[in-house]
């Protein structure tokens, strides 16, 4: 009960929060400007994939940091009441991570929506789009939320936040491609395969990528990356991953949140 | 809606609220609290002076359950802390620095605290109306004024007529006229059979308020008295008291 009370609370407070609201329009500005000039809705998935996969970890991992170090004291008073501890810390996860996932959906879907492409052929990717970009949000909000735990001052949590939204996004792909040039004579499909499945970001962009039949732009790999991403078995391996970026964060978070000293 | 004092079933204390037996407290390895044994009487003002980086806050934080002993026993009101939040719901707390969240009313951070505590008590607005507060209750914290978020926090901390309070620093953001409206209010809360636990290293504040005293130096408790007995000790003046927590090391 107390999770839920938090989580009330969060909502009301961030329901009125500049920083969401900004969010979630230039989501809809964005999207809604790719679809009227950006060719049409298939193109516009594909510029949104970019977004999608860049933005919203960004902001999840960016905005989470933020807001928890300033609820820091509030999150001591609310403390030293009569609550539980690991109740208070799902409750404001949830209230974290909600809003910033309604943001986005409707931030990216209702231009769909309005503009008639809710249906049809576009739905499918349309979903998976939403689908990636809310589990993007939960898994970069628990990050967001363990490093505030981890850190106590505020400015090296901040820069271990970006750092590890920077490794993500940009660095991992770095060593990924290195690793593929230095040893181009082994078969490396699998390995890398199994790589990808360590970084949320790569496999949000995999997963994407194939349902928008962008295979190509995979490389040379892409091949392997179609028969298993593309596949049943794929699709559900990678979400299951992703759901694991969601999951194995947000259990440190907790079990660092009922052991921390405050 | 001031209620009558005697309507609190949770007056019925023991005579040591907060007691402390070897209690130790490591942050790395810096020893924070060394062996501090305390016995903190009820119905009693009890203030726990130091200098800064003595324990005081560390204390203060063990006994809220915001942060876990490395050794000793901790008792508060009765009740062993041992991870149990329930004895929380005898503890008013006004840490030393007022941050709510931003976009909510005062109104709805009271009501949030209301809902958490599931407290059946009615709710004590007295230092809501002496501190003129009613009419900042529907502004978003965000707008007020550190002076006034600060009144709100020690209102709140007297709004669950908790039998134990635990103030934090109380007067250092306030301004003469509402410290001197807290310190009124929390000699009626003595009045009243409370107990109440202060930090301070505003030494002024022993003589019109204190009952007892506890000192901390590096992490041990170097008096606890009555502060009268502190008074004796060091010949009645403020200077001296400084000088003791000054010159024990």
């Amino acid at each position: 009960m107390t999770a839920a009370k938090v989580l009330r609370y969060e909502l009301q407070d961030l329901r009125r929060s500049r920083w969401v609201f900004g969010y979630g329009l230039l989501l809809l500005a964005l999207t809604d400007a790719l679809l009227r000039f950006g060719g049409g809705g298939p193109r516009a998935l594909l510029s949104l994939l970019n977004v999608v996969l860049v933005l919203v970890p960004l902001v999840s991992v960016v905005f989470g940091t933020m807001y928890l170090y300033g609820a820091r004291d509030f999150i001591e008073l609310l403390l030293a009441q009569p609550v539980r501890r690991i109740e208070l810390c799902l409750g404001l996860y949830a209230g974290l991570a909600l809003p910033l996932a309604l943001a986005f959906v409707l931030g990216v879907g209702l231009p769909f929506v309005w503009g008639g492409h809710g249906d049809g052929s576009l739905a499918r990717p349309l979903a998976m789009l939403l689908g990636t970009g809310v589990l993007l949000t939960l898994a970069f909000t628990a990050i967001a939320f363990l490093v505030s735990l981890l850190f106590d001052d505020r400015a090296r949590g901040f820069g271990v936040a970006l750092l590890l939204w920077l490794a993500a996004t940009a660095l991992y792909d770095a060593v990924l491609v290195f690793v593929a040039a230095a040893w181009s004579d082994y078969p490396l499909e699998l390995p890398l395969l199994g790589l990808t499945l360590l970084n949320p970001i790569d496999l949000g962009r995999v997963l994407l990528l194939l349902q928008l039949d962008n295979a190509a732009l995979l490389g040379y790999t892409g091949a392997v990356f179609e028969r298993f991403f593309g596949s049943a078995l794929g699709v559900a391996v990678s979400a299951v991953a992703l759901l694991g970026w969601c999951a194995v964060p947000l259990v440190l978070a907790v079990r660092r949140f009922r052991r921390k000293d405050f | 809606m001031t209620a009558a004092p005697s309507a609190q079933p949770t007056l019925a204390l023991p005579r040591t609220v907060v007691s402390c037996a070897g209690l130790t407290k490591r942050f790395g390895r810096l020893d924070v609290l060394k062996a501090v044994d305390l016995a903190i009487r009820s119905g009693r003002v009890t203030a726990v002076l130091g200098p800064n980086g003595a324990g005081k806050s560390t204390l203060i934080k063990c006994i809220l359950g915001l942060a876990h002993p490395d050794g000793g026993a901790l008792t508060v009101n009765g009740t062993a802390v041992n991870g149990d939040p329930s004895y929380r719901s005898h503890l008013g707390y006004m840490p030393q620095q007022a941050r709510f969240p931003e976009n909510l009313t005062g109104r709805e951070v009271v009501r949030l605290l209301r809902d958490l505590r599931s407290d059946t008590v009615p709710e004590d607005d007295e230092l809501f109306e002496s501190f003129g507060l009613v009419r900042e209750l529907d502004k978003p914290v965000r707008t007020l004024s550190g002076g006034t978020r600060q009144k709100l926090n020690a209102a709140v901390a007297f709004m669950f007529r908790p039998a134990i309070l635990i103030l934090d620093e109380p007067t250092a953001g306030l301004d003469p006229i509402a410290s001197g409206i807290l310190k009124a209010r929390i000699r009626s809360a003595r009045d009243e059979g409370r107990s109440i636990l202060l930090s301070s290293h505003v030494l002024s504040e022993l003589d019109e308020l204190v009952d007892d005293v506890v000192v901390l130096l590096e992490g041990r408790v170097q008096f606890e008295g009555p502060v009268r007995q502190l008074r004796e000790a060091t010949g009645e003046h403020r200077l001296e008291i400084a000088r003791l927590m000054q010159g024990a090391r």
